[in-house]
């Protein structure tokens, strides 16, 4: 476990390096002008647009370095050849990759508290200039606490995005690991269509591939109550968990297929 | 050259370069100018098509439809005032002008888009019913439209008598069927969290529907309801509108006893002199009233009410 930690603690301190955070300031600068502009071209829902970009900024920018760092995670290692003095340690590999994983997770986890920070320092100007019978009608306050539950899940969206680059990371290119990532995320949005596919197409096959598909793959989909949380409407608090339920599994899932496949590995 | 002269001769030079480049940009321009502002267009009309491809951010996709709504509109309802104060008068009753086939045809679609991305999105039905509502030059004068917005948004939200309300308004103000919009008002007041001046609004509207007093009856009760500066500026303006017809009432009777009286049309002047008026006649947003040569008072084409609410001849009155 302290190896695992140690591990987790360096990748997190190699992003530090690598100046993953900056990202924190462009954040910051984008919420800041967005604020500002937002104002002039919305006619009364800045605070509405603010709560959907602030969470969408979050999950975009998240995306990136989940998907741009996991990819490297291993192959990484593998290319700058750092990993045979790594193995030659008394390190497992599935210690090498739980930790690898733990770091960039922290990363993230970083990322997204500082910019719900942002989010909410942003929120709380807006609602201190704006006149108490206008905030009467905004449809939940500035300051809502159930933004925390989208942020919750955009983390929880994120740290599965990140197991699926690392297990891609495994084995292929870093290339061929974003394709892959990205590829999934996608399908990952698309999965109610995937259930429904017999709708739009005639084959029985073809619709019970699908549906195949809609249950193997990553349902990225219910990760994603932004929308509601910004509009004040109420998400169960055991739909939240069943999220989160849902995405330890598959990250459990994810990672041991990663330790299986990167602890059989020959990198003579 | 040092690391501090070496810095300050790049910045120097990035200063030089950044701004002939802006001179060059300027100079292209010039000579060979750029096409003129292209008509609007969107590319996917489906609301359907850009929620899928929006993915994880259909929310923010309805953000930038929104913004995009309100400068469409807002561009085209500054020009096309304009345009009206700029053209020499042409007397055409306000119906005339209310439905002009091009006006705003992306103003529909833009809000369908919008409200198919985020269901939930309040201000793009209310704001759009009252964009595609408005006659001609305000607004696309396609009340059917408006109407079909706010039902797309209580399918959404059966509960919202917000929108009932306004369906209520829509009828009574544009489509001036005040039997429908009584029914949509008394609906809206059965509305759980309703508030309670709905009722009399529908018993006033059956009852006297399309009189002055009864608009302004309506118009108060929503600006009292506006939940936005600008929905509460527009009830406002309208409010306003109907004191100016109050006050041409006033102006048209004192013309008419001078022309009966003297025989002749008079101007404005003329009206001082005889010491009917104290000054030439101001409308409550400052313009001053025109007064044509065949002695009709009416408002400027200058004045920011203009045009002036068509005035319903009680044709879907009930009784009548």
């Amino acid at each position: 476990m302290r190896v695992t930690a140690a591990i987790a603690v360096n990748v997190f301190r190699e992003s530090v390096r690598d100046k993953v955070l900056y990202n924190l300031v462009l954040f910051a600068l984008l919420l800041t002008a967005a604020s500002y502009l937002i104002g002039q071209l919305t006619a009364g829902q800045d605070v509405k647009i603010i709560k959907d970009l602030g969470l969408s900024a979050t999950s975009f920018f998240g995306l990136f370095i989940a998907i741009f760092i996991g990819i490297g995670l291993v192959s990484k290692e593998v290319e700058r050849r750092s990993i045979y003095s790594l193995l030659a340690k008394p390190i497992r590999r599935e210690q090498l990759i739980l930790g690898k994983y733990g770091g960039l997770t922290l990363t993230l986890a970083v990322n997204v508290s500082v910019m719900a920070a942002a989010i909410y320092v942003v929120l709380a100007y807006m609602a201190w200039a704006t006149p108490p019978n206008l905030r009467a009608t905004w449809d939940a306050p500035a300051l809502d606490p159930r933004l925390l539950e989208a942020v919750l899940l955009v983390f929880v969206e994120l740290m599965l995005v990140t197991a699926v680059a690392l297990f891609f990371s495994t084995f292929s290119s870093p290339l061929l690991s974003a394709a892959f990532t990205l590829a999934f995320y996608v399908v990952g949005h698309f999965s109610a269509d995937l259930r429904n596919f017999q709708q739009v197409v005639d084959s029985p096959a073809a619709a019970r591939v699908a549906r195949g598909l809609y249950w193997v793959l990553p349902n990225l989909a219910q990760f994603d109550i932004k929308a509601d949380v910004v509009h004040g409407v109420h998400v169960p608090a055991g739909y939240v968990a069943i999220a989160i339920g849902y995405a330890t599994v598959y990250i459990a899932m994810l990672l041991a297929i990663a330790m299986l496949v990167f602890s059989r590995r020959d990198f003579k | 050259m040092n690391g501090r002269a070496a810095l300050a001769a790049t910045l120097i030079a990035v200063a030089l370069l950044v701004g002939s480049a802006a001179e060059l940009q300027a100079l292209r321009e010039r000579v060979y100018p750029p096409p003129e502002e292209t008509e609007a267009s969107i590319y996917i009309r489906s609301g359907d098509a850009v929620r899928h491809l929006s993915g994880a951010y259909t929310a923010l996709a309805a953000d930038l439809y929104w913004i995009r709504t309100i400068q469409y509109y807002g561009g085209g309802a500054r020009k096309n005032a304009q345009d009206d104060a700029n053209t020499s008068f042409i007397p055409a009753p306000p119906a005339a002008i209310a439905a002009l086939p091009d006006a705003f045809p992306l103003l529909y679609p833009m809000l369908d888009i919008t409200t198919t991305l985020d269901p939930r999105f309040n201000i793009a039905y209310r704001f759009g019913a009252v964009f595609l509502a408005e006659p001609y030059p305000r607004g696309a004068g396609r009340p059917d439209l408006a109407i079909r917005l706010l039902e797309k948004g209580l399918a959404q939200r059966p509960d919202k008598w917000e929108y009932m309300e306004d369906i209520g308004f829509v009828h009574y103000w544009f489509v001036h069927d005040f039997r429908e919009a009584a029914r949509w008002f008394e609906k809206a007041a059965g509305t759980p969290g309703a508030p309670n001046w709905l009722r009399p609004l529908a018993a006033t509207t059956l009852a006297q529907g399309g009189d002055r007093r009864s608009s302004r009856a309506m118009w108060e009760a929503i600006r009292q309801s506006a939940e936005v500066d600008w929905l509460r500026q527009s009830a406002d303006r309208r409010l306003a509108q109907l004191q100016a017809l109050d006050i041409i009432d006033v102006l048209q009777r004192r013309v008419d006893e001078y022309i009966a009286r003297t025989g002749e049309t008079p101007d404005w002047n003329a009206l001082v002199h005889a010491r009917s008026l104290p000054g030439v006649p101001l409308d409550p947003a400052g313009a001053p009233y025109e007064l044509t040569r065949d002695g009709r008072v009416r408002l400027s084409r200058q004045s920011p009410l203009w045009p002036p609410p068509e005035e319903p001849t009680g044709a879907g009155r009930p009784g009548a």
